[in-house]
């Protein structure tokens, strides 16, 4: 049957959801209020009378290793080996594990997890330690410093017991508010290279639950079909086809007018009545241009006068500019870019007694919450989640405007609200479904002296901002200026005369978020594109040259030129390469980590290139799991370096080109031949490790490429006349 | 008409119809969720079992052309080369988001069970299949050739 579509004034409130608006009104400012301890020994730690030690774990895991890394310091102050605590997601609730750096909202990304977590989940293990020698001393009767506990036993003189013996007298007692922390000379398991991530077991046997993974009783699957162009409204729909697909439930329409949702009893079912439903959509309000057009609005916006300014004065730079000996200028063309997490998309939402429990590798449980919250209109507080492993993030879990789980609400809501329903996104989804790396484009004028050094330097960015208009816009949006679109450049360490960044916004409503990286993604390789071309112009080694801007004696530059020294020592950069080789160099700074990567190739961007080596140096403080850092960079230079090579969303007439693997190609198991990872050893505070291994990566090997070859300034590199083997 | 599968050593009747492919037969009928869902059109391999001894992704295998064949998961591959995988595995800490490892594993378990000393061409022929979105690629490469060394030991 063929269903017209008209708003439906029931769901009235569901249709203000489509927009940012639905999380406008996060309060961020009584979530750490009421933090507590009642029932677990602290939030962060469990202690059962058998001595069993859990961590519960704040943050999602996605890869990151952040269940190892909170469970590390767990460990540390408990005295225990790391394999002797367990993991567990901790539950939703913003109170007890709001991140600190995100305002108390419960979530995860920028690299935050460990910075945000490191001295809570210290200080939680130290005070269950101090509880537990408190409970014991007090029971022996003798002074609580000659009590000592290691190895989940505590011990005294001829006094021994294990630790269970005293959890109930232990957590009966108050919880200290400084508890003395281990100093970072008696860290064991802290730093220890040779630790084994706690996720190993279950996630080799393949016992380790997903959200796609879950089957409750009674549960159907929804998919949806979704406009094919961003910004096209559903006119009508026939699933009269659908009907004679084995296991289709129905089909109906959503309130917003995003889609049509398919249900089937199983997954495949649910697929395969989708083929078989038809949509017609209205398209006037739709992007409707091709990728050629969209690169040429982008590279015309950068060639004009800035809409807002984020630094420096643009009459001054060009003033600068005209002074100068000689001027290099190249524009950067960044494409859109998927996410493509290994796991698609999925949610479940199951009926609760008070409201409803959600089941998600869930990013930003706050935001979630209060997405169906708003949707279902409960209150809050009903809304429970239980956390899953996720299969992969790279900050598509999370969206401002929680676009998945407004889907699976609807979804939810629109089958009666009575039946576990589980929204699934198929590969093609994911690809084809938006929220993707903005296309961004750069224009860059560098002014250089007769000595070749910079005297001025003219930027303008332009791209669709990520957070402008969201939930976090007054902490991220200054002056116009989305901080997220040229963080990198406005704020580099380098000491750059003569700077003036200019910003114009691109207003598409192709759907974007944060990407592995964010704005990193692009600027690092604009910037260390053009200090490469700098040095080249002066005639100077890369290195060296870059270390000259490093010399102004703060803490970011002299942590930025110890990366840049360490990796130029272990990649060789200095001494003999064979033949045919070439090296490029970079170095960026993200979410407070420095990371420089040296590439090596061979062969050239004519006949093809082997990318034989990718050096590392990464300066993250504290070093809590040197290995799960080292994977950390190895992944974030796989995920830079993959897409940087070969990966674009392009449109045609409006219409997503690409569908799945086969043409959103993912970095293989050979095209990188070996990648080395050192880290400084720091005593400063720890800080991300997720993302900030991407973005040095596309301009080391951009630079390695120039050596001998094409300068590559459009993305990808494939369609811009480079092959690798 | 119901279709008869061997799994893991069990005999399962499945009633769905002919088309079906095998990874939700797997996945949504007998709830063996190790297998993977990623793509859907055999470019991922994160669905890869074993139909007689040999790596497969289940995403285009008929559950139709299955019948009368030995099927093994990632729950239920057991040998003396699965174990040495799995050590490997855990020694090298290949996981991270691990939502690929379950297809990693059975087709490393597939090379290894036909060539017990790969070169590291022919490691990265065998599993380039098999993509890893978190780029786990050099330890996996790694792990392969700990696994080979615990094999010949």
């Amino acid at each position: 049957m063929t269903t017209q579509i008209t708003r439906r004034s029931f769901l009235k409130s569901v249709s203000a959801l489509s927009g940012t608006a639905l999380v406008v009104g996060f309060d961020a400012g009584n979530a750490l209020a009421g933090a507590g301890n009642d029932a677990e020994f602290t939030p962060f730690v469990r202690i059962t009378d058998e001595g069993r030690v859990t961590a519960l774990i704040k943050h999602f895991e996605c890869g990151q290793g952040t269940a190892t890394g909170l469970a590390t310091l767990i460990a540390e102050e408990l005295n225990l080996p790391l394999d002797q605590v367990e993991i567990e997601f901790a539950p939703a609730d913003a109170a007890r594990y709001g991140n600190i750096l995100f305002g108390g909202i419960q979530g995860t990304g920028g690299s935050t997890a460990m910075a945000s977590s490191y001295m809570q989940y210290r200080q939680a293990g130290a005070a269950a330690r101090e509880m537990l020698v408190a409970a014991a001393a007090e029971t022996w009767g003798v002074p609580a410093d000659s009590v000592a506990l290691a190895d989940g036993r505590l011990t005294a003189g001829g006094n021994a017991a294990p630790i269970g013996d005293f959890v109930a007298s232990a957590s009966a007692r108050d919880v200290p508010a400084t508890p003395r922390l281990k100093d970072p000379s008696e860290f064991s398991v802290i730093g220890n290279p040779d630790t084994r991530r706690r996720d190993n077991g279950p996630k080799t046997d393949g016992s380790a639950v997903y959200a796609m993974d879950l089957h409750l009783e009674n549960q159907i699957v929804a998919v949806i079909l979704r406009s094919p162009r961003f910004g096209g409204t559903l006119t009508s729909f026939d699933d009269s086809a659908a009907v004679d697909v084995p296991g289709f439930i129905r089909a109906v329409a959503l309130p917003t007018g995003a889609g049509v949702l398919v249900y089937g009893v199983n997954t495949w079912a649910a697929l395969q009545a989708r083929d078989a439903t038809v949509a017609e959509w209205d398209f006037s309000q739709a992007d409707n241009r091709g990728s050629d057009q969209i690169k040429a609005d982008l590279l015309a916006a950068v060639n004009s006068d800035a809409e807002f300014y984020a630094k420096g004065s643009a009459a001054e730079t060009a003033e600068l500019l005209d002074g100068a000996a000689q001027v290099i200028e190249r524009d950067f063309f960044f494409p859109y870019l998927a996410h493509a997490t290994m796991e698609p998309l999925t949610c479940t939402i199951a009926p609760t007694e008070t409201g409803v429990m959600l089941y998600d590798g869930c990013q930003m449980p706050t935001g979630a919450q209060m997405a169906l919250a708003a949707v279902l209109q409960i209150p809050q507080e009903n809304v429970e989640v239980t956390t899953l492993y996720a299969g992969g993030t790279f900050g598509r879990r999370s969206t401002q405007t929680a676009d998945y789980h407004v889907e699976a609400a609807l979804a939810f809501a629109l089958n009666g609200g009575q039946q576990p329903v589980k929204l699934v996104w198929s590969r093609e989804d994911d690809i084809r479904g938006g929220y993707y790396r903005p296309a961004v484009a750069h224009k860059v004028r560098v002014g250089l002296d007769e000595g070749g050094r910079i005297v001025g330097w003219d930027h303008r960015v332009t791209g669709k901002p990520i957070f402008k208009g969201g939930p976090w816009d007054a902490f991220i949006v200054q002056n116009g200026v989305d901080s997220s679109s040229v963080e990198g450049v406005h704020d580099t360490p380098y000491d750059i005369p003569g700077q003036h960044v200019g910003l114009t916004d691109d207003r598409s409503p192709i759907t974007v978020n944060w990407w592995r990286s964010v704005g990193h993604s692009h600027t690092a390789y604009v910037m260390e594109t053009m200090m490469d071309m700098a040095a080249a112009a002066a005639g100077r080694d890369p290195v060296e040259y870059r270390t000259e801007y490093l010399n102004g004696g703060t803490a970011d530059q002299g942590r930025m030129a110890g990366v840049l020294r360490l990796v130029a020592e272990r990649s060789g950069w200095n001494g003999p390469m064979a033949e045919g080789r070439s090296r490029g160099v970079a170095v960026h700074k993200s979410f407070g980590t420095f990371v420089a990567e040296v590439v090596e190739i061979s062969g050239d961007a004519e006949d093809g290139i082997v990318i034989e080596k990718v050096t590392c140096a990464v300066d993250c403080g504290v070093a809590v799991n040197p290995d799960v850092i080292a994977a950390q960079m190895e992944s974030g230079i796989g995920y830079g370096i993959g897409h940087v090579m070969r990966n674009e969303i392009t449109f045609t007439d409006g219409e997503v080109d690409q569908f799945n693997f086969p043409d959103y190609e993912p970095l293989r198991i050979s095209d990188i031949r070996a990648i080395e990872t050192h880290v400084v050893h720091s005593t400063e505070p720890p800080t991300g490790v997720g993302e900030p291994g991407t973005p040095p990566s596309g301009p080391a090997l951009a630079n390695a490429i120039a050596v001998a070859g094409p300068r590559v300034t459009h993305l990808p590199m494939t369609a811009n006349g480079v092959r690798f083997f | 008409m119901p279709t008869s599968l061997n799994i893991n050593g069990q005999t399962h009747m499945v009633d769905v119809p002919d088309g079906t492919p095998l990874l939700w037969v797997i996945r949504d009928e007998l709830e063996l969720t190790g297998t993977k869902f990623g793509c859907g059109v055999s470019a991922c391999g994160a669905c890869t079992v074993h139909v007689d001894g040999e790596p497969v992704r289940s995403c285009q295998t008929y559950v139709e052309d299955v019948e009368g064949t030995e099927i093994t998961t990632i729950e239920g591959v057991a040998s003396e080369v699965a174990s040495a995988v799995k050590q490997a595995w855990n020694e090298l800490n290949i996981v991270q988001c691990g939502y690929c490892q379950s297809g990693q594993i059975m087709s490393a378990i597939g090379l290894l069970s036909e060539n017990r000393t790969p070169t590291v061409d022919e490691i990265e022929n065998y599993m380039w299949g098999n993509a890893c979105r978190c780029a786990t690629y050099q330890r996996i490469r790694a792990a392969v050739q700990r696994a080979s060394e615990i094999l010949e030991a």
